[in-house]
Parts: structure tokens; C-alpha cells; sequence
């Protein structure tokens, strides 16, 4: 488990435990957090499940894929700091995690 | 004035029915929730059921959209494995199939579609069956393994997926399609060839423009498929992929509009202000293309249940979307935006033969829709140019070396 905290584009937290294993676009999912759509449930292709990492966390949430690269080179408002939140596997070292999410996934 | 504390009931509970009842709480909605679903499980994801979930490599826990605990803890009660027999209009009351009565303020029909079934000698064989629940992705899932050998009737969506991942499974497949070429009616030929090509290059094999004339049997299993010319194709299981129909028995019964699915506005309402219909089952209007298509993706539910769950409280609608669908087949991508209606020019960008292009459908200077394989940029940027009408080059379109970023410049 991994305490996660998802900060909505109007700054309202919602911290959650995330299971191991699991994406943190499904612990925002599981959780009803709003703001991450996740229309492709998972599968990289639809980039509505952006979040912005908390630069104290960079470089612990892994590499982006070259498809993942490829989908957020083309969705709105990215960063350097931009995932695709289906594509961050959750483990034990992401406890603590803060995500802050776009204003809008379309 | 929206009533956020009005009772809800939500009839279905697919992926629009239980995504309406996680909106309405995001909203801010106050009022009891019912959702009614005649199958045993909780809100669930069917896309990965031909993919990850048959390869073994998704459980009911990860497909499933919220835990069965956040039900109850959010105030929506699960009215499960029932089935509603009645609507009453007039009493704003649905009887379900176990006697009960739910009454509502504010009712939401997501009562999807369901296989098309052939009416063939045969086809209530044990092993002939459909892929829609996760019940059915089980029974596949068993049929399905080294040896095994799986026939697919109907070259559609579904159909090439379930190949796909009998292949992955050690299990011989074969795709029986009467239309000469798989995914007729929803892909352009180029695509329909480019699929066939890959597939055959991985083992499955196809008969294409062949009549299924029914099925053979042992001891109440089904065999083989028999074709219109007199061969028998033996198989441990038959898949049967021809399509769905929208469950719109109930709102028919109770005289909602209907055409081909339930008649919705852009607010997801039918023609009984008090009712809203969403997802699969519905007939919806599609501005972007000035017409009403009834649509089968989860994009399209999720919209339909935000534009639902917007007016039920009285929150201005979504911002209008792209229809968009997907598939995965092997290492293949397949992202599609948008619909070819009224294009006049089909135009290739890249390589079939690399596994990586996009077919644009033109409308003059305009993108109608785009097949994107292994090709994100194109299926992104493609999507936002749908959206936006904006013309383009066809000539910049058709050269890869522009960037698609260029292209929409």
C-alpha cells in the first residue's frame, strides 16, 4: 500500500492508499477521484488519466515509454513533469507521492 | 432547478450505469442511488475481457471500476443479478425482477446491448457462446489453451481480439466471416487487409464471404461450425462476434422515443423529462456530423453519463467530444477518432508494411476520422483536427517527414 495524494486543479486534496501493483490512475479511479478520466481504462491510448508528478518524486515513478512519450507529446497543457498516471505502477517507494491534476484531460 | 438530494435509479449497471452514479457523488449529488444490474458484479470494464482478461493477466479486482465497498459507503445501493420487468411512467416507479419496487425522482436507463445471437441449428451447443460478461469471458477462457483449436464467427472487433489472444494462449483459431473481408462494416478495406495480413502471419486462418449454416455436436458440445459449401471446421469452442442490439425493450414498452436505441438529446435525456438514457443502448445526437448514431465504446458512456449526471445537478454539460475507439491485437495499436461519414478521399500516411501508419477519411480539406496503427500522433492530432474542422494539405498530410504538430500548423 502506498498513501497517494491527488491534487485537483482547484487545489482540493484527496489522499488515498493505493494498492501495490496497481496504476495511480486506478487508485483515483477505485477512489472517485475527480479529474482522471481514464476513458481506455488503462491501455495508453487516450492520455486522459494526465498528472503532473511533485518534482520531490521524480525519478521514482520510472521511465515513460515511447508510447506514452508519443501520446502526452500531443495532449494539452504538458510539462516536463507530465505522466500518463495508467503507466505509474505503484509500490511501496511511491508512499508519500502527490500528483497534482490538469484543468482539464480533454 | 436541479434537486441534488432527488432519488436516482440507475437500470444497468455497465460501465455508463456505474460511472453516472460516480459522477453524480463528484457532483455533488446528495440524494439515494439505486443501481439495478441483472448480472451478480459490481460495475466492471469490458474492453480488457478479449485482451488482458482472457490472457490471464487481469482478475475481477482490477477490472472492476470501484470496489464493492464504495457502494454502500457513498450511499448507492446495489439492487444485483436483477433484472427490471416494469416501468411505470406515470408512478415513477420500476418493479424489478424479484418483486421489489424502486421508486424515483430522476431515472437513468444504461441498460446496454447484448449479443446478436444466429438463429442456426446448433447454436445452443454447449461451447457456442458469446463475448459480452465477464460469465462469457470466463467459459472462453476455459475453452482455450495449447491444442486447442477456436472458431470465430464474425470478423469483427471482438472477434479478431479473441484470436489474438488464442494465439497468445497456444490455441489454434480460424475466422469465419461472411462479407469478403473482415471488419466491413466498421474499417476501410486498406485496414481490413492490413489486419487479415498480420493475423494470418500469426497462425489464424480465415474464411472469408463463407455462410455459417450451423453447428455440430458430441454429447451436447459443439464440434465444428458448418459452412454453406458443406465443410466442417472442427473446433472446441465457437465464438459468435455478429454484433450487438440495444436493449431498449423497457423504454419501448413504456412508450419512450426509440429508433434503433433510445432517443437522447445532448443532455443524455430522453423524451420523458424525467428519464435519461446513456451508453449503448442510446441513439444520440452527434453535431459534429450533424446526425444521431447509436455508439458502442466506453468513451461514448462516459460522456453520456457526465452529460447525464451534469443536468441531474444542474452543472453545465461536458465540453463536446470526438467519438473515438480502440483495439489491441498482438503488439498492434489500433486508435480510431472520429466517423468516416460523407468523406470523398481515403489518404495514407506511413507504412502498412512497418505496422505503423494511419489512414485519414477526407471530407475535402477536412478529417472526417482517422485509423491510427501503432500511430499516436496521427490518432492525437488527428482527433483535435476532427474536433476543430480545420483544413489541411492533403499533401503535407500524406508526407510523413511533416510532423503532424506541422501539419495542423
Amino acid at each position: 500500500m502506498a498513501k497517494i495524494t491527488y491534487v485537483e486543479h482547484d487545489g482540493t486534496e484527496h489522499t488515498v492508499e493505493v494498492k501495490n501493483g496497481t496504476s495511480v490512475m486506478e487508485g483515483a479511479i477505485k477512489n472517485n477521484v475527480p479529474g482522471i478520466d481514464a476513458d481506455c481504462g488503462g491501455a495508453c491510448a487516450c492520455a486522459t488519466c494526465h498528472v503532473y508528478v511533485d518534482a520531490a518524486w521524480d525519478g521514482k515513478t520510472g521511465a515513460k515509454s515511447a508510447m506514452e512519450e508519443s501520446m502526452l507529446d500531443f495532449a494539452e497543457n504538458v510539462e516536463a513533469n507530465s505522466r500518463l498516471s495508467c503507466q505509474i505502477k505503484v509500490t511501496e517507494e511511491l508512499d508519500g507521492l502527490v500528483v497534482r491534476l490538469p484543468e482539464s484531460q480533454h | 432547478m436541479a434537486d441534488l438530494a432527488a432519488r436516482v435509479v440507475i437500470v444497468g449497471a455497465g460501465h455508463a450505469g456505474g460511472s453516472a452514479a460516480a459522477f453524480l457523488r463528484q457532483y455533488g449529488h446528495t440524494g439515494p442511488i439505486a443501481l439495478v444490474g441483472d448480472e451478480p458484479l459490481v460495475p466492471y470494464q469490458r474492453p480488457p475481457l478479449s485482451k488482458a482478461w482472457l490472457k490471464g493477466e487481469a482478475d475481477a479486482a482490477s477490472l472492476a471500476l470501484k470496489p464493492q465497498s464504495w457502494y454502500p459507503d457513498n450511499g448507492c445501493s446495489l439492487h444485483l443479478g436483477l433484472s427490471v420487468v416494469g416501468l411505470d411512467r406515470a408512478a415513477r416507479t420500476v418493479s424489478l425482477s424479484d418483486g421489489q419496487t424502486l421508486g424515483y425522482d430522476i431515472l437513468i436507463l444504461a441498460t446496454g446491448a447484448r449479443a446478436r445471437t444466429l438463429p442456426l441449428p446448433g447454436a445452443d451447443l454447449s461451447g457456442v457462446m458469446a463475448l459480452r460478461t465477464a460469465a462469457d469471458a470466463e467459459t472462453l477462457k476455459a475453452a482455450l489453451g495449447p491444442g486447442k483449436r477456436l472458431a470465430v464467427v464474425g470478423g469483427g472487433y471482438v472477434g479478431l481480439e479473441a484470436a489474438a489472444s488464442a494465439r497468445a494462449l497456444g490455441a489454434e483459431a480460424v475466422i469465419i466471416e461472411r462479407e469478403e473481408r473482415v471488419l466491413a462494416r466498421v474499417a476501410c478495406p486498406l485496414l481490413s487487409d492490413f489486419f487479415t495480413g498480420y493475423h494470418r502471419a500469426r497462425g489464424v486462418t480465415f474464411e472469408l464471404s463463407a455462410g455459417v449454416e450451423g453447428f455440430e455436436g458430441q454429447d451436447g458440445l459443439v464440434t465444428g461450425v458448418r459452412l454453406a459449401d458443406g465443410r466442417t471446421l472442427a473446433c472446441d469452442a465457437a465464438l459468435v462476434g455478429v454484433g450487438a442490439i440495444p436493449n431498449d425493450e423497457i423504454a419501448k414498452a413504456a412508450g419512450l422515443d426509440c429508433q434503433g436505441g433510445i432517443l437522447v438529446d445532448a443532455e443524455a435525456r430522453t423524451s420523458d423529462p424525467a428519464i435519461f438514457a446513456i451508453g449503448d443502448v442510446t441513439q444520440r445526437p452527434l453535431p459534429l456530423y450533424d446526425r444521431t448514431v447509436r455508439l458502442e465504446s466506453v468513451p461514448n458512456a462516459l460522456e453520456q453519463a457526465k452529460q447525464a449526471a451534469s443536468a441531474i445537478t444542474g452543472r453545465p454539460g461536458p465540453a463536446p467530444e470526438v467519438p473515438w475507439f480502440w483495439s489491441d491485437q498482438y503488439d498492434l495499436k489500433l486508435q480510431i477518432a472520429g466517423m468516416p461519414f460523407d468523406a470523398d478521399t481515403i489518404l495514407v500516411r506511413g507504412d502498412p508494411a512497418a505496422a505503423k501508419f494511419a489512414v485519414f477519411h477526407l471530407k475535402g480539406d477536412q478529417i472526417q476520422a482517422v485509423e491510427a496503427v501503432n500511430a499516436p500522433p496521427e490518432f492525437m492530432m488527428g482527433k483535435t483536427l476532427i474536433g476543430s474542422r480545420k483544413a489541411i494539405s492533403r499533401e503535407r498530410l500524406a508526407d510523413p517527414s511533416v510532423s503532424m504538430k506541422e501539419v495542423a500548423a
